[in-house]
């Protein structure tokens, strides 16, 4: 994310006087945001004989990764499921977005715009009400409790945002620079490969950025259409979580290994990430 | 020439794939789902005789299906109001331009790119009644801290239906850990129209004397009407689907203080069979989530057709 190195003098109530107030209010919220990686942190890498109710908030006294490898150990298979999904769902839902949102954008046919709207709801629905139908569709045709099935519903549900963002996207692209190849007697697709494509690379990074978090954080499809074997990491640590049995620290430890790539994403490439954020809501 | 009729249909064509599976995976499915709400469909066996709206009925006098109504109603409005609150906090603070202030931004929006399976694993853990927070609460002098979403109490009591009508004390924690991961999103928007506001209005409110307070609530408050909306559309719809950050966290809770219907549908379809029932709670849960957003969306509509000619 973009820090501006130079700092302007403080407009609004932050006077001079204020700006320490300010510097303790934002630190005293911040604390309360952060509070929850402290915990995992600090429970995730105590041994067992230091898991106990009353010492939650204590720094380990010994740091120990013991908690981590029972956690992946068991984890392993299903991080495995989420990148067999999250991949393929991620690039094939950008793809799909991208010619939509290009061919919306720049060449409107009649009732473009009556399509795009309901193309829109799609993002609306709440997924239960597809539920039961789509596990029925998904036996019937053979892909239930498969990656592959997981796959091909992440990228039919990403239909709309993806192509909602990418149509944003491309709108900003001037028609002069197609036109050159429309004189050429390029038509939809020769522009789309020789103009739009090669502009394309900031739209697949903020859609590709979006899609992955999405799909790697989703639960719902993923707890209703997969069994044992075949769980995303997701569905493995609410199992986890849910199940007595396992030490508190391996909790934690997970729940952090679940966190941790998306987090990445966001520490590495956050200005992407919230342009996503920002293209998905739309303006009123 | 044939060829270039041909073309004219070819941008619509390559839409036409999304167009039909959309066609498919949501209205088709939609209807499909109507379609199991009103059959007999309550065991293992698929039984798509007509019910009529008995299973409306049942789940109208349903205790658990009113407990959800009535915490979905209280969990959305608590939720939705506090991330109105610190979101428009938290983006004037930040839009101070303090040195550093792009850091808590950052701080502040991190969440939002985690699970709600992760957010509630962890606040389970932080908002236990024998550990956690209370531990604070115990240090600092609290005899009795709060039960947190052990608690089964309903504040006020009503009577209503089969339900008490009330905020269930449960639900507070729930909207904790969905306002730590979702205020984020609201200070975002508020941000990015803070910094659409230019300098030359807020200059022209200062030289018209008005006080920093004053400036604030009647010239940028004002134009933050459109941000205010978006996050209120975008935060309904995720509080009424809600399913992974209770399911997770909470469960059901002991006399449904904590249940919501995302939960409820799930259970009673995939546990339970009675698929009839789901499908009903998954039909109303979709009302109300479209009596929210298909206003917004319409209005949307209506705005981007102002340069296209209908005929």
């Amino acid at each position: 994310m973009s820090t501006s190195t130079r700092s302007p003098a403080p407009r609004g109530p932050a006077s001079r006087l204020k700006a320490p107030a300010l510097y303790a209010l934002m630190i005293l919220v911040a604390l309360f945001f952060l509070t929850p990686v402290y915990v995992m942190l600090a429970t995730s890498l105590k041994p067992l004989d230091q898991i106990t109710l009353e010492q939650m908030w204590e720094w380990p006294r010994s740091i120990s990764f013991q908690s981590y490898a029972v956690a992946l150990e068991k984890l392993r298979p299903n991080l495995i499921n989420t990148f067999r999904l999250v991949i393929p769902a991620t690039i094939i839902s950008a793809l799909v977005g991208s010619l939509n949102g290009y061919v919306l954008a720049k060449w409107r046919f009649r009732y473009a715009d009556q399509v795009f709207t309901w193309l829109l709801f799609g993002m609306f629905v709440p997924y239960q009400s597809i539920l039961i139908p789509l596990i029925r569709f998904l036996q019937e045709i053979q892909l239930y409790n498969t990656i592959a099935g997981l796959v091909l519903v992440h990228v039919v549900y990403g239909i709309p945002i993806t192509t909602l963002m990418f149509r944003n996207f491309y709108a900003q692209i001037p028609d002069s620079l197609m036109d050159a190849a429309r004189i050429d007697g390029a038509g939809v697709w020769g522009t789309y490969v020789r103009i739009a494509l090669p502009l394309s690379l900031p739209g697949f990074v903020v859609v590709g950025i979006w899609q992955f978090t999405q799909i790697w954080n989703e639960f719902l499809f993923a707890v209703s259409i997969t069994q044992s074997t075949k769980q995303p990491i997701m569905v493995a640590l609410q199992n986890l979580s849910g199940s007595q049995i396992v030490q508190w620290n391996v909790q934690m430890a997970a729940a952090l290994i679940a966190a941790l790539p998306t987090l990445l994403v966001y520490i590495l490439l956050g200005r992407w990430y919230v342009r996503g954020l920002m293209a998905g809501a739309v303006k009123g | 020439m044939h060829g270039q009729r041909l073309e004219r249909f070819v941008p619509f064509l390559m839409v036409l794939p999304s167009i039909i599976l959309i066609a498919i995976f949501v209205y088709g499915f939609i209807g499909w789902t109507g379609y199991v709400s009103v059959s007999n469909w309550n065991t293992f066996v698929p039984d798509f005789s007509f019910a009529g709206l008995k299973n409306y009925a049942y789940l109208f006098r349903d205790f658990r299906f009113q407990s959800d109504l009535r915490n979905t109603l209280f969990f959305s409005v608590l939720f939705i109001g506090s991330c109105l609150v610190i979101g428009l906090a938290l983006a004037v603070l930040v839009d101070q331009k303090l040195r550093g202030a792009a850091f808590f931004r950052n701080v502040f929006l991190f969440p939002m790119a985690l699970s709600f399976v992760v957010t509630g694993v962890v606040w389970q853990w932080i908002l236990n009644p024998s550990t956690g927070v209370n531990l604070w609460l115990r240090a600092l002098g609290v005899e009795n801290p709060p039960l947190w979403y052990v608690s089964t109490q309903v504040v006020p009591k009503i009577a209503l239906g089969r339900i008490q009508f009330g905020l269930p004390l449960a639900i507070l924690a729930v909207v904790i850990a969905g306002v730590w991961q979702q205020s984020g999103f609201a200070m975002a928007t508020y941000l990015a129209g803070l910094q659409s506001i230019p300098e030359e209005v807020r200059e022209a409110a200062s030289v018209d004397g008005a006080t920093e307070w004053q400036k604030f609530r009647y010239v940028i408050l004002p134009m933050l009407r459109p941000m205010t909306i978006t996050i209120v559309i975008m935060l309904a719809h995720v509080s009424l689907k809600t399913f992974d950050l209770v399911y997770a966290m909470t469960g059901p809770g002991a006399g449904y203080v904590t249940d919501v219907p995302g939960v409820y549908m799930f259970e009673t379809s995939f546990r339970g069979n009675h698929y009839a029932n789901g499908a009903g709670i998954a039909m109303v849960m979709l009302i109300l989530s479209a009596a929210v957003t298909v206003p917004y969306l319409l209005g949307r509509g209506r705005r981007d057709l102002g340069d296209v000619d209908i005929n």
